[in-house]
């Protein structure tokens, strides 16, 4: 069997990935490989055939393959290695893996790891949508991979599950498969598109295809025992029913991160983004595995994920210098209507959180409220929001964490 | 050679487990014999949605047909899994009573397993069920152990069943759904949606239509109400917090639902038993799911705080009467193997001898060929090596190497050769059983419209327009 030696193994070559492999490069670390288990490197942006990446990282627009292949060229001049169709099967010693490859299996030894898998969408089945498994079900993911990945037809009418900025990008990939929106349904009170996104769903869904949206509305049965012959709509307000004819169902966004290596691994993970609980540094609770990008908590745009691999870099460069790991920890909890923050744990010896940020999310709409954090009975940090809404991430900076003490779980609500 | 001329010495009616069995039993005999089944594939009716239990029958009535065939039935799989490499674990059952009522069954189901010669069960203290079951609920009063109940896969089975017997001679046809059957000189015409064949003797395991094929032959001693039984599958991770199959204690009031490790790396919760009119209603519903829900909840809570990988629903053969439904009519050279309700797997190389023996009293010649093949199946269970992780395989195939399902990581060698095995996959469902591909938590988000492609190029098939349902 085959061992590979390296500083740095990276898996998964999205943009967390690849920014990741490109900082490293940068920094002047000499062995970084890189594995996918797909066919080719760039990640999920390879199939989102539509403008608006790459805005904040690289400050201009791309879309989602060409952004993936610039990524990918940039990669191609460093040394970083980047092996494709290579899956990464199980941890066999502290920092090695055991790897699939069409060559064989091979073990790849690193000094340190970066877990950048992505995340996906639920599928039907996790969300207990009854009824019959016909065809024409589709994630977002899988609805791309088909229209643009393979030019294939998938169906005439659909009802989109969503309204979030993926199921808008679902709207635009259906009317290139040639497949009419019939409506899109979603739990909340309204769509979530916020600015600066809102041109987007004007475009794509109001003024283009006129898309009517049910709200407070889920899906609760699936008719047809081939192909999908439609599906049963029920309001979660009135209690009311009623059947919609269709042959393609698409659900969008309830993304959970690819935790599966990690947790496989023993490393913990935070129970509410699900992805593994990471300081302020992308440090795990395991030494020298280090985790960045939509694995930490579902779909943030690639730009967004493509920045953390970029600072996690810069935390995997240190730890290769001085061999630091965190020693003790304290958990941030969030309370509902929280739904997550991350980081998500924090280094009590001071931590750096090197992107001076939070990220969190709310799972409902609410308006004027003062995001609080407190450690015991000290409050760490105040700031007022005018309304939030869910599935869309909010910022906000890090300096508090300086006047975290060594005891007590720090808790974060909405007051 | 085939020609329309051609009479068949036996034709088996269904090619779900039991007829699969039966089938295989038959080939190896010098008769010429077919497999017709109703739908696009074999195994895709009841055998291919169920608990996935290989039972000792030790709550089986004592005395009953259905006991004695699983008896043998137990026996003769034992063999046959090592023998063609089908997916099994001996996990063993416990039984735990959460209740006085339940705690009080203990006994009587104790002495019954001894009395169907189960003589291994015995019962579980408090202190031993937790330590057996580190997760499950606080609060279990007593329980009884099985350790020779297995966990298998489902699938593997009828289709290695069907697959012997093709490649030992027997036709298999498909998409043959019997409608009518007429007889002149000892000849049977069985016709139907998929054309016409002639048979002399006729063997009904119809499964779920077995009532219907029984009145062609003028029958009305038993009908078929399909039990419907919903299952939630939860994600490979959860494999760790259950150890055994741990099933119910069925009390005078319900009869309760089973938490099970499967051979894939799930879990499973279920099944609901619903009794309905539509026989291809194997849909799930919101109260189904709900019920599972609760049940699983006073089970092993922390389960539900787990990923979901997968959904369905099955239907049981069940009939008015509690055992199975075999008659021989040597005078119309026609067996009726019905009513097969839950244990089908577990009986059926026990019930397929026994038909074997009914032909013989019948006066059906069986003299044993010389060449009978034995056959090798495609491993896909968790316990053993899978291609993916065998090196030497790789190094003869590199498309070994490639993963395709990432989830189940399904290689595309495995796709491939399950597209042009014995009985190969004709449709996307008939795949997804035969290799796992698209069964994983991600349902196929990641490889669905790979698979669509490498399905189409290697068999021409559109898949959109391949299901195992009828339009």
């Amino acid at each position: 069997m085959l061992k590979l030696n390296t500083d740095v193994l990276i898996i998964g070559a999205g943009p967390a990935g690849l920014a990741a492999a490109l900082q490293l490069s940068e920094s002047g670390v000499e062995d970084v490989i890189v594995v996918d288990r797909d066919k080719r490197g760039g990640g999920v942006p390879q199939l989102c055939n539509h403008l608006g990446f790459g805005v904040r990282d690289r400050h201009r627009v791309f879309s989602g393959p060409a952004y993936a292949k610039s990524y990918i060229k940039k990669i191609e001049k460093t040394g970083v290695k980047l092996l494709t169709e290579t899956t990464v099967t199980e941890l066999v010693d502290k920092k090695t893996v055991s790897i699939t490859t069409p060559e064989g299996i091979k073990t790849i030894a690193a000094k340190a790891i970066l877990l950048a898998t992505g995340c996906r969408e639920r599928p039907r089945t996790a969300r207990l949508i009854p009824g019959y498994r016909p065809q024409g079900i589709y994630n977002t993911g899988s609805l791309q991979d088909f229209v643009h990945g393979f030019g294939r037809k998938v169906g005439n009418t659909a009802v989109i599950v969503g309204a979030e900025l993926v199921s808008y990008s679902a709207i635009h990939t259906l009317h290139k498969g040639g497949c009419a929106v019939k409506l899109m349904t979603t739990e909340y009170d309204d769509h979530q598109i916020y600015a600066p996104y809102t041109p987007y769903k004007w475009w794509s869904a109001d003024l283009l295809t006129k898309i009517p949206l049910e709200k407070n509305t889920v899906v609760s049965d699936i008719y047809g025992k081939k192909r999908v012959g439609g599906v049963e709509l029920t309001n979660l307000k009135t209690g009311k029913k009623k059947k919609v004819d269709c042959d393609t169902l698409v659900l969008t966004g309830d993304w959970i991160p690819d935790h599966e290596i990690a947790r496989s691994w023993g490393i913990k993970l935070d129970k509410k983004t699900k992805g593994p609980a990471v300081d302020g540094q992308f440090r795990t609770s395991k030494e020298g595995v280090f985790a960045a990008g939509n694995v930490l908590r579902g779909a943030e745009p690639g730009d967004i994920a493509a920045i953390e691999g970029k600072y996690a870099a810069m935390a995997v460069v240190s730890y290769l210098k001085t061999a630091e790991w965190r020693n003790s920890i304290v958990k941030i909890e969030v309370d509902d209507p929280l739904q997550w923050i991350s980081p998500n744990v924090l280094e009590t010896n001071g931590d750096k959180v090197l992107m001076n940020r939070f990220l969190f999310r709310v799972n409902d709409f609410v308006k004027d409220r003062a995001l609080v954090i407190r450690q015991e009975e000290n409050i760490l940090f105040k700031k007022a929001f005018k309304k939030i809404g869910p599935n869309y991430s909010k910022e906000i900076r890090g300096d508090w964490v300086k006047k975290v003490s060594s005891t007590g779980n720090i808790k974060v609500t909405l007051d | 050679m085939q020609t329309s001329n051609m009479v068949y010495d036996v034709t088996v009616i269904g090619g779900g487990v039991v007829g699969g069995a039966i089938a295989k039993d038959l080939s190896q005999y010098d008769l010429n014999c077919v497999l017709v089944e109703a739908k696009a594939d074999i195994g895709a009716g009841t055998s291919k949605a169920n608990t996935a239990i290989w039972h000792t029958g030790f709550d089986a009535k004592t005395g009953s047909l259905e006991q004695k065939l699983l008896k043998r039935g137990y026996e003769r799989l034992t063999d046959f899994v090592k023998e063609a490499g089908i997916p099994h674990e001996k996990t063993g059952a416990v039984l735990i009573a959460w209740n006085e009522d339940q705690y009080k069954s203990l006994n009587a189901i104790l002495k019954k397993a001894h009395a169907n010669g189960v003589t291994d069960v015995h019962l579980l203290t408090v202190e031993e069920i937790y330590e057996l079951e580190p997760h499950v609920n606080k609060g279990a009063l007593g329980g009884l152990m099985v350790p020779r109940e297995y966990i298998i896969c489902p699938f593997t089975v009828p289709l290695a069943y069907a697959s012997q017997a093709v490649i030992n001679g027997i036709d298999l046809k498909l998409n043959f759904p019997i409608e009518t059957i007429a007889k002149s000189e000892d000849v049977y015409t069985l016709a139907g949606a998929g054309g016409e064949i002639r048979s002399r003797y006729v063997i009904n395991a119809a499964g779920l239509n077995s009532d219907v094929i029984d009145a062609l032959f003028g029958f009305d001693r038993f009908h078929v109400t399909p039990r419907r039984g919903e299952l939630i599958v939860f994600d490979k991770l959860t494999r760790p917090l259950v150890n055994h199959v741990l099933l119910p204690i069925p009390t005078a009031i319900t009869k309760g639902v089973l938490v099970s490790p499967t051979v894939f790396g799930n879990i499973m919760l279920g099944p609901t038993a619903e009794d309905l009119q539509d026989k291809e209603m194997t849909n799930t519903s919101e109260e189904g799911l709900k019920f599972l829900w609760k049940k699983g909840e006073g089970i092993i809570s922390q389960l539900l705080d787990e990923e979901v990988t997968s959904t369905y629903a099955g239907l049981r053969a069940a009939t008015e009467h509690s055992d199975y439904q075999i008659y021989s009519h040597p005078e119309k050279n026609y067996i009726c193997v019905g009513g097969i309700r839950s244990t089908g797997l577990s009986s059926s190389l026990g019930i397929a001898e026994y038909v074997m023996g009914l032909l013989r009293e019948a006066g059906v010649k069986l003299k044993e060929k010389d060449n009978f093949k034995t056959i090798k199946m495609p491993y896909i269970g968790q316990k053993d090596k899978r291609p993916y992780q065998t090196d030497e395989l790789i190094k003869q195939n590199a498309d070994y190497g490639r993963i395709v399902c990432h989830c189940e990581r399904v290689t595309l060698a495995e796709i491939k050769n399950a597209l042009h095995s014995p009985v190969p996959a004709k449709t996307l469902e008939g795949l997804r059983r035969r290799t796992r591909c698209m069964q994983g938590r991600c349902q196929g988000f990641h490889c669905s419209a790979d698979i669509y492609e490498i399905f189409e190029k290697e068999t021409g098939i559109v898949p959109m327009e391949a299901s195992d349902a009828q339009a």
